[in-house]
């Protein structure tokens, strides 16, 4: 079975929407969309890095999303605004990555293919990496589910209860590289941010409850890599991009009809 | 008065206890050698003006915001019931009342009920937090703060958003707690009138402790005096319940025993 292209592709996609949903829920909730886009972006400086020293991709980028978001983390306590901080570091290790790649004359590297992903490439050991790191992500979120939703509610809360909110986002920031590292040969850098945050988004009007959101989420998340396999193979289009429009078809219907529901019941 | 718990056992030892802290914020000097010390079974309240470090000194207490030296030790196992003086939660959070009252701990449905309904909003834990009034929203907050049954209950301005009505079964209700559970009870306001009712002990605050006491004692000092201006007559007059001099003020309260 896993010999078919198209069956490693949508089990790569489930393995990634796993983990990325409920953690995209999390970068919602703590408004760290940018977060997560500048983490990915930071990724493209690991895919040269590890092309140069002929190591493993997933090892380069992990280690560089890492460093990035883990150094913004440690930064933003110095009075730097979290956007600019994000900003200044997002796009030079975005540029330096760029440039970085140019000089690899001698291996040749199809760029596009981590911009926008390669999920109809990945193969057996991908496969393996992709579940790994997303069980992984996906335990680390529940392990932690209860003082990370106090601490997103309230940081005092969490002081008070004991728990120590830096730390608890210390999980996450580390969770958010992982799903980086292994999203990036499904989506590529550019659209990792969207897997996170469209499903969550789409799922908030549906949702009286945090684990509600993520459930559905990680359903919405299901359907739009489905739906984008089955459109890419029939329309002859990019996977990963086709992906993410699934998903953001999915958003602006059901936010419509959640819209309209509201507007019929207060009626 | 039946205590429980190892804390309650121990009464010379304080829940908790600061001694010489200092609190910079951004270069500024916000707490001064606070020196402060809370027994079980103590309603202590901190009054001081605006930007005078009350809500600071809370937050440096629960470990909230680093001391730059000195020490804050919390009893061992120290429960902390902690009401924030506001609390925004994000609407993209969906999050029910009974949802929030099962952070960071699970309860039973009959539990979460329990408190509600002894919070005074009784059967609302299916409710959205957004969709409390400020008065309800206050009441799932402190819901919360009791439902472990705290050693310690730390309020940070609880009133805001309860009507004068409301502010004052508030505090009636404090003291009722502290006879049930036991507890210590710390906590910030500037309603000086109701406090001073309800607190065994006032420390009088602007970035050090300028003094601390009985209620009628600290009214009476002139520190705080210096810090209230012509704010104390109206509250020592209503600590001491004269209802000629404020007939305006709830007929409930004068059936407090003076």
């Amino acid at each position: 079975m896993l010999d078919d292209f198209m069956v490693r592709a949508a089990l790569a996609g489930l393995g990634v929407m796993l983990a990325a949903a409920p953690l995209g829920c999390f970068v919602v909730w703590r408004r760290m969309a940018f977060f997560g886009a500048a983490t990915a972006h930071a990724a493209v400086l690991g895919v040269a890095l590890s092309l140069a020293l002929s190591m493993s991709v997933f090892a380069g980028v992990l280690a560089v999303s890492l460093l990035m978001a883990i150094s913004v983390t440690l930064l933003s306590h110095r009075g730097y605004a979290m956007d600019t901080l994000l900003g200044v570091m997002a796009h030079s290790s975005l540029a330096f990555g760029l440039v970085a790649v140019s000089f690899l004359s001698d291996v040749r590297i199809d760029l596009m293919a981590y911009l926008f992903g390669d999920i109809l490439a990945v193969g057996r050991t991908d496969l393996g990496i992709i579940w790994s790191g997303s069980l992984l992500v996906l335990g680390l979120t529940l392990w932690r589910w209860q003082p990370l939703l106090l601490a997103t509610v309230s940081e005092e809360l969490a002081h008070a209860e004991g728990y120590d909110p830096r730390r608890e986002s210390l999980v996450l920031t580390v969770a958010l590289a992982i799903v980086v590292a292994v999203a990036i040969k499904v989506v590529g850098v550019l659209l990792i941010a969207a897997l996170l945050i469209i499903p969550a988004a789409t799922a908030r009007p549906f949702s009286a409850t945090p684990e509600r959101m993520a459930i559905i989420a990680a359903g919405l998340g299901i359907v739009s890599v489905l739906g984008g396999l089955w459109g890419s193979w029939n329309l002859d289009t990019p996977t990963g991009p086709t992906i993410v429009c699934v998903a953001a078809i999915l958003f602006a219907l059901l936010n419509t009809i959640a819209r309209f529901e509201r507007g019929r019941s207060s009626d | 008065m039946a205590l429980s718990g190892p804390i309650m056992a121990n009464p010379q030892h304080p829940l908790i206890e600061a001694t010489g802290v200092n609190v910079h914020i951004g270069g500024r000097q916000v707490l001064q050698d606070i020196e402060l010390s809370l027994s079980a079974g103590e309603i202590v309240t901190v009054v001081g003006p605006n930007g005078s470090g009350k809500s600071t000194l809370l937050r440096a207490l629960i470990g909230a915001i680093p001391v730059s030296s000195g020490r804050v030790s919390r009893g061992p196992g120290l429960r902390v019931g902690y009401v924030p003086q506001r609390l925004h939660i994000d609407p993209t959070l969906p999050l029910t009342v009974g949802r929030f009252l099962n952070l960071p701990r699970r309860h039973g449905r009959h539990a979460i009920d329990q408190a509600l309904a002894r919070a005074g909003i009784p059967g609302r834990a299916g409710a959205a937090m957004s969709a409390l009034s400020g008065g309800q929203f206050q009441r799932a907050l402190m819901a919360r703060a009791l439902l472990d049954e705290p050693d310690l209950l730390m309020l940070d301005e609880a009133s805001q958003g309860l009507d004068q009505t409301g502010t004052a079964d508030f505090y009636r209700q404090l003291e009722e707690i502290r006879d049930q559970l036991g507890c210590g009870i710390l906590m910030v306001s500037h309603d000086l009138h109701v406090v001073m009712r309800a607190a065994d002990r006032v420390i009088c605050l602007n970035h050090h402790i300028c003094c601390q006491g009985h209620p009628e004692a600290v009214t009476a000092a002139p520190e705080y005096r210096a810090l209230f201006g012509t704010d104390d007559e109206e509250a020592l007059a209503i600590f001491r319940h004269d209802p000629h001099k404020h007939p305006h003020d709830h007929p409930r309260e004068d059936n407090h025993a003076g």
